[in-house]
């Protein structure tokens, strides 16, 4: 992938992210904080990346393996935390007691 | 171009898609469960995008599958224990937490980078590429650290871990935190340069920089700033796709980077605060006592909680204006029972939610509806404020700046401007508070002032038991 390429999928998505956001009342904000704080633990990738790339290195195999779990810890944490507030919305009125 | 190669990318492309839709999906009430399941199922997706396109080409060795599943398993445990055990009321320090891990793991990505080259895939490395190589890292390292310190200090600031030291409220503050932005940026360039030792330089100035920014920044505002350092970590996370050469990253990372920034932006039109005003301002309380907003109460009515009960029991139709301090009382629950004893007897309640209510936009909302309040009786601050001359009982429960007509009428006053609730056009208001203490702005509350509005003081939970007992004499929902 060029330099150049890679700018423009970050500038596109931005605008994406921007577009997205822009429509969400307020009663969701902490909830969708809470996912997109979720997603951005993507970076769990770049972890398994350094991991499969370490080639038997285990300084480096320490650091990737700690990275992932960091990543992982914020995006399991992260959309079960952001599941167990929306629950709370979906219940119907005539589900309650 | 080989097969694994053209799956990887349709799978990438699918993980995107499936992301921005559960973005998406999160911006609807009856969508956003179902959504927040779709972004889940995107990210392990990506996963397995991922390692099978490893195993298809270079293969995967057994160490590594060996760290891989003791960092996941280790991760993912703590993650969903910590999610399922966290009270509602602390949701914003748990989003703070996670978010600062996202970050620690964009900044170790990073660090392992730099420190051992990847070998392979990075063919012949030109002057131009390990140049932007270098600069993702440096990016990644940066934000990463002010991301994982900062939401650390925003943590245990909001679980009362840490409280602000007084040197920060001066102009000390500005001159050390510049000094840390001057060494990051003298680290940068030197890594730049070819001397890799000058990474763990920029990794202490930037962590010391994440702290010297977050700590002296008040409680109230503390929301905004999770919300800035959540863009933050999509950042890093993209600068960390930069570094291992991978869109998917990118693209995410942007796309959380760029909600982020436009949810701070709700958040501070919502309390009527610049951004710059909230990472430079220092806390509000300690400005705004000596401008001119401040002075005494002179016409304060209090009442007990039986003429409340009174009152509440005669009117037909009622809005409760929920605050902050309702869930720092834990009161959410009480609040709900009385609610359900006044329906219960024909009338018509409703809650006025203003934007930034509770914690963070939308936190009052879960707490309510943990509580079991029907979404439907949740109303926002717009839809609200025609109503409330035609309502007999306002009940305002540890709300303060919110309902202060100030903002609407006294253009000398610091909230001018900031939207409120206009609960004084009620025909009675009453303001369960525990004493004469200002709201978290330190201005005085004209509201408090007006005929129509009486005081009853006491803590939030115990005046609305008091008040359960109270109703309960009155024979109220008992039939």
């Amino acid at each position: 992938m060029s330099f150049i390429s890679l700018l423009w999928v970050l500038l596109l998505g931005s605008l994406l992210g921007l577009e997205l956001i822009g429509k969400v009342p307020p009663t969701l904000h902490t909830p969708l904080m809470s996912g997109a704080n979720a997603i951005s633990g993507i970076t769990m990738l770049a972890a398994l990346t350094l991991i499969v790339k370490a080639e038997g290195n285990v300084p480096l195999l320490i650091i990737g393996s700690v990275s992932l779990g960091f990543a992982l810890f914020n995006v399991v944490g992260g959309f079960f935390v952001t599941d167990r507030m929306l629950a709370m919305f979906s219940r119907k009125p005539s589900n309650k007691k | 171009m080989n097969l694994p190669i053209i799956i990887k990318f349709v799978i990438d492309l699918l993980a995107v898609l499936l992301l921005a839709l559960g973005i998406k999906g999160l911006s609807k009430v009856k969508s956003a469960r179902d959504a927040n399941r779709l972004a889940a199922f995107a990210m392990s997706l990506s996963v397995v995008g991922l390692l099978s396109y490893y195993l298809g080409t270079s293969g995967i060795a057994i160490q590594s599958w060996i760290w891989i599943i003791i960092g996941s398993i280790i991760g993912s445990l703590f993650g969903a224990f910590l999610a399922k055990k966290v009270p509602m009321t602390s949701m914003p320090e748990t989003v703070a937490l996670f978010n600062g891990c996202g970050g620690m793991s964009s900044l170790l990505v990073a660090l392992g980078v730099a420190i051992f080259p990847i070998s392979g895939g990075q063919e012949n490395l030109d002057f131009f590429k390990s140049l932007i190589n270098e600069v993702s890292i440096s990016v990644s390292i940066f934000v990463g650290a002010i991301t994982f310190t900062g939401s650390i200090v925003a943590m245990a600031k909001l679980q009362g871990w840490l409280s602000t030291p007084g040197w920060t409220q001066s102009k000390v503050r500005h001159f050390v935190n510049i000094v840390f932005a001057v060494a990051s940026l003298i680290a940068f360039f030197d890594l730049i340069n070819g001397n890799t030792s000058s990474i763990w330089l920029l990794v202490i100035v930037s962590s010391l920089l994440g702290i010297g920014v977050t700590l002296p920044i008040g409680g109230a505002d503390m929301p905004v700033v999770i919300s800035l350092l959540n863009s933050y970590s999509g950042i890093a996370a993209a600068a960390a796709g930069f570094v291992v050469d991978s869109q998917l990253l990118i693209v995410a990372g942007a796309m959380v980077g760029a909600a982020g920034l436009i949810l701070t932006q709700v958040m501070c039109k919502g309390m009527n605060r610049s951004l710059v005003s909230v990472l430079f301002g220092g806390s509000l309380s300690a400005q705004s006592t000596a401008s001119s907003g401040s002075g005494e109460y002179t016409n304060i009515t209090s009442c007990s909680v039986e003429e409340c009960a009174l009152t509440l029991e005669a009117a037909n139709k009622v809005i409760i204006v929920p605050g902050y301090g309702l869930a720092v009382a834990q009161a959410q629950h009480t609040l709900r029972e009385v609610t359900k004893k006044l329906e219960q007897n024909g009338i018509e309640v409703v809650y006025a939610i203003h934007p930034v209510a509770g914690r963070m936009p939308g936190h009052m909302n879960v707490l309510l509806a943990e509580a079991d309040v029907p979404y439907e009786q949740l109303k926002e601050m717009d839809v609200v404020n025609p109503d409330f001359p035609a309502t007999d009982v306002v009940l305002v429960l540890g709300a303060n700046d919110v309902v202060n007509p100030q903002a609407k009428n006294d253009s000398s006053s610091p909230l001018y401007g900031m939207p409120v609730l206009d609960v004084q056009e009620a025909r009675t208001v009453f303001v369960i508070k525990r004493g004469m203490s200002a709201g978290y702005s330190g201005i005085k509350n004209d509201l408090f002032d007006l005929p129509n509005t009486s005081m009853v003081f006491g803590d939030a939970k115990k005046v609305l038991n008091d008040l359960i007992g109270e109703l309960k004499d009155l024979g109220v929902g008992e039939k």
